[in-house]
């Protein structure tokens, strides 16, 4: 390296306490440099880059970070607010919670203006302006005068950026700056970042947990474990050939398609089919046209879909698409119009009631949701989550039996006695994310279902983990001939899984066909960009950009 | 931050976790962690258990009488003078010095309790005028009417703990019952309640219980329920803001999903993870409760003459200034009571926070 690092950090230590989860980190920054600091969550990534600023709460840092000739650990707190939001800015994942949500947008960037650059309060408010304007956000002069909550997501994300660049840093530490975006938002985004960097020439420090993201963006990669950093070193070193296991691990975790591909059996009856299904909410109505009506939110809009045995329907769309409220409603948790038969029967509208035909129903279709931590009772014992669908379609069983079937379905997830002594009287918090999500997936399979509705599975877990949850749940549908209607934004767990894909957009379906056909040759635009946004082309891009 | 664990084959050797706990054992050891606020709960229950054997230890007859070879309960059973030699058919007063006399003769004997007055005993006897400064035959002095202080201030506790309990219990139950019913079904059921909870909070409860207090006649029981009317509003606002969040958690759509009754999913599911606010506030509304009965016993609303009730004693306090005796020890009992309390309930808080971590 002939230029001098920007940043030098060394034997970074990171405790809480008496618990240390940061073990020493070395690691530079060169001027210019793109560094992608990679690791699942609980790593301490977020920890590393929130202690360089000493903003990680009442942690006790010790180490060095050297700036220049600067330690940033010992530096006074005085001049270290110098350094915060000047030499290194920050963003944030969550733009809607880092941005205050009582100023306006432009009135926030100009006040970093004011205090470091110290210009008067009309050229700041100019050049926040013009700042907002180089992020891309149209009309900047009309939304510099907008509240946070009148932009969407990706304006409020470009808004923080403007913030971070106002002050002209060098270094940029951008903490999963995509995360909380939507998928065709997340690249743009990220060519943003690219393109400001390359003609602003400061060095960017990106969290995140997306190999995508990092193939795509970064120079070089460090990749963390458990508050160690395991490997470091150029993108294309590191994705071509990974030194430490964990790394290869972390690379192979990318979804792998497993699944029964051949035919269903012809003339076989689908255990679920809709026709012209319509899903609304009734919402209040502004003003007094609200004391005598309610208004009303159609969330999905004539949704015609069929699922045969054994086989799985990927619904694919952003947040807001109305896939969620689709799957309430073939769960029998929301009423709707139009055609719906599950394994050949209607719900008795309206369907949240208990008759006798909807029980036997609810035996058929059931459900894992996506977050692990609110799916399951806290104050409920493993055995009791996993027994609940006995004791409501079983009554009969004895203690005994209903015991042992709870056990056999805590085996089928691979949760074992061995594993966890006393498992059947243990709490879901003494559980990871992963193994709680099996014992979500107990919870549905213990009735015998036909059709599992899968909820973004995946979407909370860390990637290793998230291959071994999509891996057991191809285990069940090749053993059981299972039917799933699999719920996610990720195209590639559409890829690994599905076999045939629907895609959503503001409550309509835009397009379905084979996961072949919609994937690999998308018709409708917002396909298009969704697919494209999914960096399932990166590879070659990567080669490109290697190239020369 | 707490460390992933990568569940694999390899997994299967990760060392056996420790015993499981609840939740709820979780939270008490917390709680006992917290030395004030468990030697605080550890002190009120003692204080409570002697007060409910008040009988035994404060009381104007004798446990045991041993006389003229025979023996006697008068605890537990009214025996005329004359069965001492007295020469009334009346009940015996033990305290009367000529009774005193005849069962501490030749073989005869009395186990007296440990203060030998009783909750309305009036000692006749007194050396001094009332209200009579501590001595050594009234250790706390004597109220106007020349009861016992100590007597009065023992009953008087117990009259008020157990009240409290009373109260807290019935305006739990109710509180619960409303807010789960309002916050599961929500829409029109929650709006019904909630206006109907806005009428009868804006009632002037006050007056109504002077006028009230002037049709009836009042005792401990009336009393108890007038204020349960009322008491139960607080709580059921924090119910039902917990129901209305719990009840759109993926855990309860996924027991929907499993076709569990309304019922089955208020009672397992929602009812154990909404009770922290009841829990934690329980101490405080305890202590409201004692409070508040003793308010009014001050201002004479409350429980009926004879009654012994710290508030009374408050009172009569105020109207015998100089008597100081009688305003210190009953607001240092008082002061004591509602300090225990607030120490626990700051502890069960503390215990109940889900941003305090096990440590």
């Amino acid at each position: 390296m002939t230029t001098p690092p920007l940043l030098q950090v060394r034997g970074l230590r990171v405790r809480f306490g008496a618990k240390e989860v940061v073990h020493g980190v070395d690691f530079d920054i060169a001027p210019g440099e793109k560094l992608a600091l990679v690791g699942e969550s609980g790593s301490g990534k977020t920890l590393t880059a929130l202690s360089l600023l000493r903003l990680a709460g009442d942690a006790e840092i010790t180490g060095q970070a050297l700036l220049g000739e600067r330690d940033l650990l010992r530096l006074s707190e005085r001049a270290l607010r110098g350094v915060r939001g000047g030499e290194i800015a920050m963003v944030f994942q969550e733009p809607m919670t880092a941005l205050n949500p009582l100023m306006t947008v432009g009135r926030q960037i100009a006040e970093v203006l004011e205090q470091k650059k110290a210009l008067t309060p009309a050229q700041s408010a100019q050049a926040a302006i013009e700042l907002l304007a180089k992020t891309g956000i149209p009309e900047p002069a009309r939304r510099a005068r907008s509240y946070p909550h009148q932009l969407s997501g990706g304006q409020r994300q470009r808004a923080m950026i403007a913030m971070a660049l106002a002050s002209e840093p060098a270094l940029l530490l951008a903490d999963e700056p995509t995360t909380a975006l939507d998928v065709t938002l997340r690249g743009q985004i990220l060519d943003l970042l690219s393109e400001l960097q390359r003609s602003s020439g400061m060095a960017v420090l990106l969290i995140t947990h997306d190999l995508n993201l990092v193939r795509r963006f970064a120079d070089r990669v460090a990749v963390m474990e458990q508050g160690v950093l395991v490997e470091q070193g150029s993108v294309a070193q590191v994705f071509t050939a990974p030194r430490h296991a964990y790394t290869r691990r972390l690379i192979a975790s990318q979804p792998r398609r497993d699944v029964p591909e051949h035919a269903p059996a012809p003339g076989a009856a689908p255990v679920l089919q809709a026709q012209g299904l319509r899903v609304a909410y009734p919402t209040a109505l502004p003003g007094v046209r609200g004391w005598f009506g309610k208004g009303e939110f159609v969330a999905v809009q004539g949704a015609s879909l069929q699922l045969l045995p054994g086989r799985t329907l990927g619904v694919v769309g952003e947040s807001g698409s109305g896939k969620s409220t689709l799957a309430q409603a073939i769960l029998g948790l929301l009423p709707c119009t139009g055609a719906l038969q599950v394994a050949g029967q209607a719900w008795q509208q309206p369907a949240m009631r208990n008759t006798h035909a909807n029980q036997q129903l609810r035996r058929q279709v059931q459900v894992v949701f996506q977050d692990p931590f609110s799916s399951l009772s806290p104050r409920m014992t493993v055995e009791e989550i996993v027994g609940e669908g006995l004791h409501v379609h079983e009554r009969g069983l004895s203690a005994p039996a209903r015991r042992a079937r709870v056990q056999q379905a805590l085996a089928d997830v691979g949760l074992a006695e061995a594993q966890f002594p006393g498992l059947l009287a243990r709490y879901p918090h003494e559980f990871s994310g992963g193994q709680r999500q099996r014992l979500a997936i107990a919870r549905a399979l213990i009735t015998g279902p036909r059709l599992l509705v899968l909820d973004e599975p995946t979407s909370a877990l860390d990637v290793t983990i998230q291959q071994q949850v999509l891996g057991l749940l191809q285990r069940l549908q090749k053993e059981r001939g299972l039917s799933y209607l699999l719920i996610t934004h990720d195209v590639q767990v559409i890829r690994a899984m599905a076999h045939d894909v629907l895609v959503m957009k503001d409550g309509a379906v835009v397009e379905q066909g084979s996961v072949a056909q919609v994937l690999d040759a998308p018709q409708h635009p917002y396909t298009q960009r969704l697919v494209a946004a999914a960096g399932l082309e990166i590879s070659d891009r990567v080669q490109d950009r290697h190239a020369h | 931050m707490n460390a992933i664990v990568i569940p694999s084959p390899a997994a299967a050797s990760l060392p056996a976790a420790p015993a499981s706990l609840s939740p709820t054992r979780r939270a008490w050891r917390r709680f006992a962690r917290n030395r004030l606020g468990y030697w605080s709960l550890v002190l009120f229950c003692v204080l409570v258990v002697l007060s409910l054997g008040a009988e035994l230890i404060s009381n104007d007859r004798p446990l045991v009488v041993r006389y003229a070879g025979q023996t006697y309960w008068p605890l537990w059973t009214d025996y005329p003078e004359k069965t001492f030699g007295g020469d009334f058919e009346t009940a015996t007063d033990y305290l009367d010095p000529f009774i005193r006399a005849q069962l501490s003769r030749d073989g005869n004997w009395a186990l007296y309790t440990l203060n030998p007055y009783g909750k309305n005993t009036i000692n006749y006897f007194a050396q001094a005028p009332n209200p009579s400064p501590p001595s050594r035959d009234n250790w706390l002095g004597t109220d106007d009417r020349g009861r016992d202080l100590l007597a009065q201030l023992l009953y008087g506790f117990r009259v008020s703990v157990l009240f409290g309990i009373a109260l807290t219990v019935v305006g739990v139950v109710l509180g619960v019952a409303v807010g789960a019913v309002q916050g599961f079904f929500g829409g029109k059921t929650d709006l019904a309640f909630q206006r109907f909870i806005e009428i009868w909070g804006s009632m002037p409860e006050l007056y109504l219980l002077i006028i009230f207090s002037a049709v009836l006649t009042p005792s401990i029981g009336l009393l108890l329920v007038w204020l349960c009317l009322f008491g139960w509003m607080g709580l059921s606002d924090y119910v039902r803001a917990e129901f209305l969040r719990n009840r759109q958690l993926d855990y309860v759509k996924a027991a929907r999903a499993l076709g569990a009754p309304s019922w089955q999913i208020i009672w397992r599911h929602i009812l154990p993870n909404s009770l922290t606010p009841v829990v934690t506030f329980l101490p405080f509304r305890m202590s409201g409760a004692i409070v508040g009965l003793a308010s009014l016993d001050f201002l004479g609303l409350g429980v009926p003459p004879g009654t012994p009730s710290l508030g009374e004693l408050l009172s009569q306090g105020k109207n015998n200034i100089d008597a100081w005796w009688i305003s210190i020890f009953t607001f240092l009992v008082l002061v004591t009571t509602l300090l225990l309390l607030t120490f626990m309930g700051d502890a069960l808080r503390d215990a109940l926070d889900p941003r305090k971590a096990d440590r």
